[in-house]
């Protein structure tokens, strides 16, 4: 496998309502921080890719609109996920595998502030037995946190734990939309939105917008002298038959660490996709990671902007790596209801 | 088995959403102006093409286009098409022409109304001019203007509206 | 620019009427749903899926021979849900559950109503309500209930 690294990564504040932003001009200042940290400009990209969801600005092939941030002319090559963009980094990770690129900008863009983001995510249900009861994604995770509560992975108290740890984490992060700090009798007094998840168990509706250059190792050089090296990547998507999954487990990361390798390795930071405060402690165990600092960016508790928070995990990895002298980093993305689909990326700074 | 014979085999799927639309920054300036009876695009700072109606950024240089340019109502058709065919929900009665509107000025082109025209006359490159509706009326909508109608002036050759990088 | 005052808004609504074809192994679940009958379907292996699955996540095998199941069944997992939002279709305090049918293997995702969060646990016995008329969709179900 080619050697490829992290150049660069740049995320817009995250904002509660960016009303006064259209989407072009929420990724436009991005894309060019990172064009002006690193000096260089869109025709330095081989490829572009980027990742959103139409369905929260409510406007078919808004994603092309999208593009007039960035500058298309000479045509570029460009492609487009309609996920996270996360897994437009993947793609931008294979497109230079290939040798088609040796450079690629990968940005993700979302508000959800515009819709109904409950009512959404609802459809990217299966059409036939599930979206039709329209399950918000609050109740589709709770489904998974009172499995694992019932089965004792994690406990009440590691919820409360990851809420508490969130927020005193977003003092890391400039970035986060929910930097007020809160103790237990603050999170026992939030209503159940969808019990056994409270108020402060889930995510806040967050807008905002991300942006990263990833690169050959020939080419990662002339960008920057402290290129972080993605030393391993894997995504796997667990059945779309939300009734025959074992919400208890994750199958699929297990497969993919199976696939990295990553049992012997000794991590110094990890940033993990984990949306409800369940899913920090469950995954912390799935993963090895209990004695591990993680989500130091307060993770997406603190500002979760749809289509890039999974970006973002690997971006705040880079970050951490790039800036205290780590040597390991764990990234994870995910998609879908109960971590359905779970991306891991293992990052490495330069020995 | 004639169609009414197949077994129905599909279920209805209805979706409906419900959205607050914000203009954001560019838009918001636009309409604005628009309100007041007024076409005011932007300019790119590097290439100076000149958006109506803006969307924020130049495509081609990638940057914010905060140059204001203010336009007249006037320019011609780029191109265009005769509706024949009735659409759901739309009261104008066909035929009718949609056209692609080229104002003076500017270097894309937008989609509006063209009436007060002879259908077998309207050609590329003819000259026209906004019909506003009375003012009590406007509001932050291009529906301020009710339609494009012909002048008397001469045609443009379009082939000169080419944009070219300055 | 964040200066929210000056900032056009406006509400809109985005609606399509999408129809799905079902497919011969749904157009079977959701033809006897119509006639308040729950059917899964089996794997070689004798393993059944309920709501019927077309195959077998794990083996991939295509599944067609189908078996009825429930009504009766019992919770997996349920959320509890006191403020029911606008596109809920239940206007009171409901519960979206994982619902394993009897004879089936895997659970239904569906809603639990007429009752209260204290009376739901893992393991509840619960059986399903019918909707009074039938479109032959998964909410031909109207919701389940408490089994009497």
């Amino acid at each position: 496998m080619k050697r490829v690294a992290i150049v660069g990564y740049a995320q817009h504040p995250i904002l509660k309502n960016a009303g006064a932003l259209n989407e072009v001009e929420l990724i436009m200042p991005v894309v060019h921080q990172l064009f002006n940290d690193l000096g260089i400009s869109q025709k330095d990209i081989d490829f572009t890719c980027s990742g959103s969801c139409d369905y929260l600005q409510g406007a078919a092939f808004a994603f092309v609109e999208g593009l007039s941030a960035i500058q298309t002319n000479p045509p570029i090559k460009e492609s487009h996920v309609e996920m996270d963009a996360a897994w437009a980094m993947y793609e931008s990770m294979l497109k230079i595998q290939m040798g088609d690129a040796e450079t690629a900008l990968i940005y993700g863009f979302g508000k959800s502030s515009p819709g109904d983001l409950d009512a959404i995510i609802s459809l990217q249900m299966d059409p036939y037995y599930i979206s039709p009861l329209w399950p918000d994604r609050v109740s589709l995770a709770a489904l998974q946190a009172r499995v694992l509560l019932d089965q004792n992975v994690i406990t009440s108290e590691q919820m409360l734990a990851s809420v508490i740890e969130a927020r005193a984490n977003s003092k890391n992060n400039k970035n986060a939309l929910i930097t007020d700090l809160i103790d237990e009798s603050d999170y026992l007094k939030n209503a159940m939105v969808s019990s056994p998840l409270n108020q402060l168990d889930c995510p806040p509706i967050s807008d905002g917008s991300s942006a990263m250059i990833i690169a050959s190792e020939e080419k990662a050089y002339e960008f920057t002298d402290h290129p972080i090296w993605i030393e391993g990547i894997d995504h796997r998507i667990e059945s779309s038959n939300l009734g025959s999954r074992n919400l208890a487990t994750s199958k699929t990361l297990q497969a993919s660490m199976d696939q990295l390798n990553l049992k012997n390795i000794k991590f110094d930071v990890a940033e993990l996709h984990t949306q409800f405060s369940h899913e920090l402690p469950f995954l912390k165990s799935l993963l090895n990671l209990q004695d591990v600092p993680t989500n130091l960016s307060g993770g997406p508790l603190v500002g979760n902007v749809m289509m890039c928070a999974g970006l973002d995990a690997i971006g705040k990895t880079y970050e951490s790596l790039k800036n205290n002298q780590f040597t390991h980093g764990l990234a994870h993305a995910t998609s879908g209801p109960c971590l359905q689909h779970n991306m891991l990326v293992h990052l490495e700074a330069q020995k | 088995m004639s169609a009414e014979d197949i077994p129905k085999d599909y279920s209805e799927s209805p979706i409906n959403l419900e959205y607050f639309y914000t203009a954001g920054s560019a838009t918001t300036r636009f309409l604005n102006q628009v309100k007041e009876g007024n076409i005011v695009g932007q300019g790119c700072p590097k290439c100076k093409a000149v958006y109506v109606p803006p969307r924020g950024s130049c495509p081609r240089c990638g940057v914010a286009t905060d140059i204001e340019v203010p336009l007249t109502d006037k320019g011609c058709i780029e191109s265009f098409t005769v509706v024949h065919i009735p659409i759901p929900g739309n009261p104008i009665v066909p035929p009718y022409v949609c056209a692609m509107i080229r104002l003076d000025g500017a270097n894309i082109s937008f989609l509006h109304l063209i009436q007060d025209v002879d259908i077998e006359n309207i050609r590329i490159g003819m000259r026209i001019q906004a019909v506003w509706k009375p003012k009590e009326e406007w509001t932050h909508s291009l529906e301020n203007i009710k339609w494009f109608a012909p002048i008397d002036e001469p045609d443009v050759d379009v082939a000169t509206l080419r944009f070219h990088e300055s | 620019m964040s200066d929210s005052k000056d900032l056009l808004r406006a509400p809109f609504e985005l609606a399509y009427n999408y129809k799905r074809s079902n497919g011969p192994v749904m157009s079977k679940f959701f033809d006897a749903l119509g006639k308040q009958t729950i059917l899964g379907t089996k794997s070689s292996t004798g393993k059944v899926f309920s709501p019927a699955a077309e195959f077998d996540p794990d083996t991939y095998e295509s599944l067609n021979d189908m078996v009825e199941v429930g009504p009766g069944g019992s919770v997996e997992s349920f959320s509890w849900i006191e403020a029911p939002q606008k596109h809920h279709l239940i206007k009171e305090p409901f519960a979206f559950a994982l619902i394993k049918l009897d004879g089936a293997d895997s659970s239904m995702l569906h809603m639990i109503a007429d009752c209260n969060e204290a009376d739901l646990s893992i393991g509840t016995r619960v059986t399903a309500a019918w909707s009074e008329t039938t479109t032959k969709r998964i909410t031909d179900i109207k919701f389940f209930t408490l089994e009497k």
